[in-house]
């Protein structure tokens, strides 16, 4: 037996719960006489409502109420109440606040019966009648409107050097525009929450949340309720990518109804509905590249739009990665907004990053073809040895080890350089690379830990896991800690009584939970230590620090004497002591701040292109990771796998298309929103390389649920280019683009 | 221009439908419940049955999310009714396990960590028990083609076909 856990392919701890069934998500839990609620949606995206009839509807047998702005019962008032832990700056969206129509699908009204079926025929009874105004969702009509926001939601704008005069030095110049459409999350479990009403009043809400601690707070300062009032549940989440950062209208809505009814409420959106809120917004970037002979930068210019709503100013980091990517002197960087009639933006798998690397790096390669260089040379010549925005050196960067591996792997040597050069019968061949980076954060969080007599141990804190793999990776943070079996330790999660821990989001869990976790095993070893010594005729009476004794395979050993030794069982029998407890936070030290901490991939993907159709197959991608230290080097991998994956979607297929004639997103449900299924996906692999860091956090991850997918979509684009020498900077491609 | 107001919801009087008992059979019980004839086979499983392993990803048939098996074959249960399938052996995700002993396409999904948040999951592995039934995957591509109906977000795609290759392999139906 070997209690040494991290960096070993873990299989998941809940997975038998997931193939059988048994794991639980948020529409799924029982409830005492539960009603389900169903939400109309506004089918305007600007005006108002002049008229709501809902009496059809509230006549049938078995609906309970119907709630809409004109009878839905007093709130809190001010903004401030509705704002949470994602909010960017700016008046959030209030449910049923007002007859106001501020985007299409908007919630108008909850139904409220006692079956399903019953609800939605309801529903469907509900008549409205609008006051249309004109609304505005092309943001390419907006160029001239976008604004520079008075405060960023993320990070601001970081230029540096003159760029004009860069410009003018440079032998060589490239200039272009990058688009890229609307995305949605669309997690295959839509956002649902059952409030459970117990006999006695109890409250009991499961929510699809990437926080439980999130949504307490949010309902609980709106409804005026305590933190013990509202308890929030959310032991597995079915997907989120970023969708359950913000608590989504369902909460209110089923909280409002299970309030005002005293009874169990279950609402679950459809599939339409979650084209309802936030998404990826909409850019449109343009990239001048100056540059020597030899490739060298002299000058970045990225100048971004994107979208956000006309009641907040959402941004994402969309530039600033043109500023740390590659060394160059001269870099300047416009990030402005643009108010449409949509729902504000909402963070989405590697917000930022992804849209801004993904014009970026098209840029490079644009750059490598004018410059002659081999787009990997082009990268190497400009590789940025510490961060330039912000003159600090890096914590860690592997990214040269990523390149290399990576061309290795993927036999980028056998790539001939001329676009539309090489082909298999009639298919032609393109071969392309980008380099993706993402930023290394660790929050504070706060964990438990509680060790039993009979040598259980049980973590918790209240993260969650959204398929991350949170609940594998800190049992196994935990067990090798304290040097116990992976058996004898549960972690717990996903319910807001445990103790603090910030958004699942940003990849920064495994580091953040993840120290927390480690330090708690260790102020629990310094108990048992404690214990052992002052227990009668203890070898381990001299003994001074854990420096001294060895945790591993259930027991403790003295480290200068290996025959010595006593199980945990016995040390806490020892001790007197049936139960040991510790709660601790873990907060980042502070000398991160001297640093950048960024992982980093580069990603290379072959393509085939059929001549005559215009259809793009990705036949191959390596993706090399530089992320740290890899706790579970098997969910690790599906991390990353799952990137790829989404950086095929955004390359290929992912578009919410609006109908500018109603505002509206129009293919709003999986037949129409394109994303990979099985025969898209072909020959993925996976490198991790050797990075390691004392500086990012004692666990010394980096996280890996973001990078994956940073330069994913711009190495297929920049593929497809040399399979067919088109440059499509307008995503997705389609086959409609390439004929 | 007919008579166009005849079609109006509104002129109509809303007529709910009777409930009445509908026996179905699964995992191979029998179980009578009490339903209208507009409850799909899927609300039947979670919200009548309280089986929520299988699960609801669109309602629309286009994500493959709530597959189930009906006399063996794969379905999507949000596209058939409960009342439908009255007399027919159902086995949902709840019913391919052998007590403690998993199927065997389970174990390879835990094995392969063929899934991430495991929301697709239970309809991935009964979609994947129906094509080892069917006999029509005899190829890599081919598993791919006939596992395109179910879709994982997560995009553990590569592991699921992975997983099932493997149990093909080692002689697909062992668990029978």
């Amino acid at each position: 037996m070997s209690t040494e856990y991290i960096g070993k392919p873990t299989s998941r701890v809940d997975g038998r719960d997931k193939v059988t069934g048994k794991a639980q998500y948020a529409a799924e839990f029982e409830a005492l006489n539960l009603t389900y609620g169903v939400v109309v949606s506004s089918t305007i995206a600007k005006g108002r409502i002049k008229a709501m009839d809902i009496s059809a509807a509230l006549q049938l047998p078995g609906v309970l109420q119907i709630f809409t702005h004109d009878n839905r019962p007093g709130l809190a008032w001010f903004d401030k109440s509705y704002q949470d832990e994602d909010s960017p700056p700016g008046a959030p969206f209030r449910p049923l606040y007002d007859e106001k129509i501020l985007f299409s699908q908007q919630p108008i009204a909850l139904v409220v019966a006692s079956t399903f079926e019953l609800a939605r025929y309801a529903a469907s009874l509900v008549k409205v009648t609008y006051e249309t105004e004109p609304h505005v969702t092309d943001l390419n009509q907006l160029r001239q409107d976008a604004y520079t926001p008075s405060k960023y939601k993320s990070a601001e704008p970081t230029p540096r050097g003159d760029a004009e005069t860069g410009l003018a030095q440079a032998a060589i110049k490239i200039e272009a525009e990058y688009n890229h459409p609307s995305e949605h999350h669309n997690p295959m479990e839509m956002h649902a929450t059952t409030v459970a009403v117990a006999e006695d009043g109890t409250l009991t809400i499961y929510d699809k949340t990437q926080s439980v601690l999130n949504s307490q707070k949010y309902i609980s300062k709106i409804f005026g309720l305590s933190t013990k009032e509202a308890r929030v549940i959310s032991p597995f989440v079915g997907g989120a990518f970023g969708s359950g950062l913000r608590p989504q209208y369902q909460l209110f809505l089923a909280m409002m109804a299970a309030l005002q009814l005293k009874r169990s409420v279950k609402v679950v959106l459809t599939r339409q509905q979650m084209f309802s809120f936030g998404h990826r917004p909409a850019t449109i970037q343009k990239l001048v590249l100056g540059a020597q002979a030899n490739g060298a930068l002299e000058a970045v210019v990225h100048e971004a739009i994107a979208e956000t709503s006309q009641f907040e100013d959402y941004s994402e980091n969309l530039v600033n990665w043109s500023a740390m990517l590659y060394k160059c002197e001269n870099v300047q960087l416009t990030h402005k907004i643009a108010k449409m009639d949509v729902y504000t933006p909402l963070d989405m798998r590697a917000p930022g990053g992804v849209s801004g690397m993904f014009a970026l790096e098209c840029a490079m390669d644009e750059l490598a073809y004018a410059t002659k260089l081999d787009p990997l040379e082009l990268r190497l010549v400009n590789y940025a040895d510490k961060d330039y925005s912000e003159d600090k050196p890096f914590s860690s960067k592997e990214l040269r080890q990523c390149y290399q591996q990576g061309a290795e792997k993927f036999g980028w040597n056998k790539r001939n350089p001329k676009p539309r050069s090489m082909r298999e019968g009639k298919e032609l061949i393109g071969m392309g690379l980008a380099t993706g980076a993402w930023e290394v954060k660790q929050k504070e969080a706060s964990a438990k830990a509680t060790l039993s007599v009979d040598g259980t141990l049980q973590v918790s804190s209240a993260t969650a896991d959204i398929g991350t793999g949170t609940y594998t990776i800190m049992t196994q943070i935990a067990a090798e800690t304290l040097g116990l079996p992976m058996e004898q330790v549960t972690f717990k999660l996903g319910d807001s009584t445990l103790p603090e821990a910030p958004l699942q989001g940003g990849s920064w869990t495994a580091a953040t939970v993840g120290s927390a976790v480690k330090q708690a095993c260790e102020a629990l070893k310094e108990k048992i230590l404690a214990g052992l010594r002052s227990a009668k005729d203890s070898p381990f009476e001299p003994v001074q620090t854990l420096e001294d004794v060895v945790f591993t395979d259930g027991r403790v050993f003295l480290k200068n004497n290996s025959e010595q030794s006593v199980s945990i069982t016995e040390a806490m029998r020892l001790a007197g002591e049936n139960v040991l407890e510790v709660t601790i936070t873990a907060k980042p030290k502070k000398n991160q701040q001297e640093y950048a901490m960024f992982s980093h991939s580069a990603v290379f993907a072959e393509v085939r292109v059929d001549e005559d159709f215009g259809t793009v197959r990705v036949s191959r991608v390596v993706s090399a990771i530089a992320g740290g230290r890899v706790i579970n080097p098997k969910t690790a991998r599906s991390q990353v796998l799952g990137g790829i994956v989404w950086g095929i979607g955004m390359a290929l297929e992912e578009e919410s298309v609006i109908d500018q004639q109603y505002g509206r997103f129009i293919n709003h449900d999986l037949a129409e929103y394109h994303v990979p299924v099985s025969a898209d996906v072909h020959d993925l692999e996976v490198i991790f390389v050797e990075e390691h860091d004392d500086i990012v956090n004692p666990i010394g991850a980096k996280g890996l649920g973001e990078i994956g997918i940073v330069g994913a979509a711009a190495a297929i684009v920049n593929a497809v280019y040399h399979a067919t020498g088109k440059r499509i900077r307008n995503l997705p491609i389609t086959l409609d683009k390439l004929l | 221009m007919q008579n166009q107001a005849a079609f109006e919801i509104s002129a109509l009087q809303p007529a709910l439908p009777p409930q009445q008992a509908v026996t179905l059979k699964v995992n191979g019980q029998e179980k009578t419940i009490k339903l209208a004839p507009w409850v799909s086979l899927l609300d039947a499983l979670r919200e009548y049955l309280q089986l929520t392993g299988t699960k609801k990803g669109c309602d629309h048939g286009q994500c493959g999310a709530c597959t189930v098996l009906v006399n063996g074959k794969r379905i999507n249960s949000c596209l058939t009714l409960a009342i439908m399938e009255e007399g027919n052996e159902i086995i949902t995700i709840e019913g391919l396990a052998k007590g403690d002993e998993l199927h065997p396409l389970q174990t390879a999904f835990i094995e392969h960590d063929a899934y991430q948040c495991g929301y697709c999951t239970p309809g991935q592995i009964c979609s994947a028990v129906g094509l080892l039934a069917e006999g029509k995957a005899k190829t890599t591509a081919d598993i791919k083609e006939l596992m395109s109906g179910n879709i994982c977000r997560c995009g553990a795609y590569t592991n699921i076909v992975s997983a099932i290759e493997e149990v093909i392999q080692k002689g697909g139906q062992a668990h029978e």
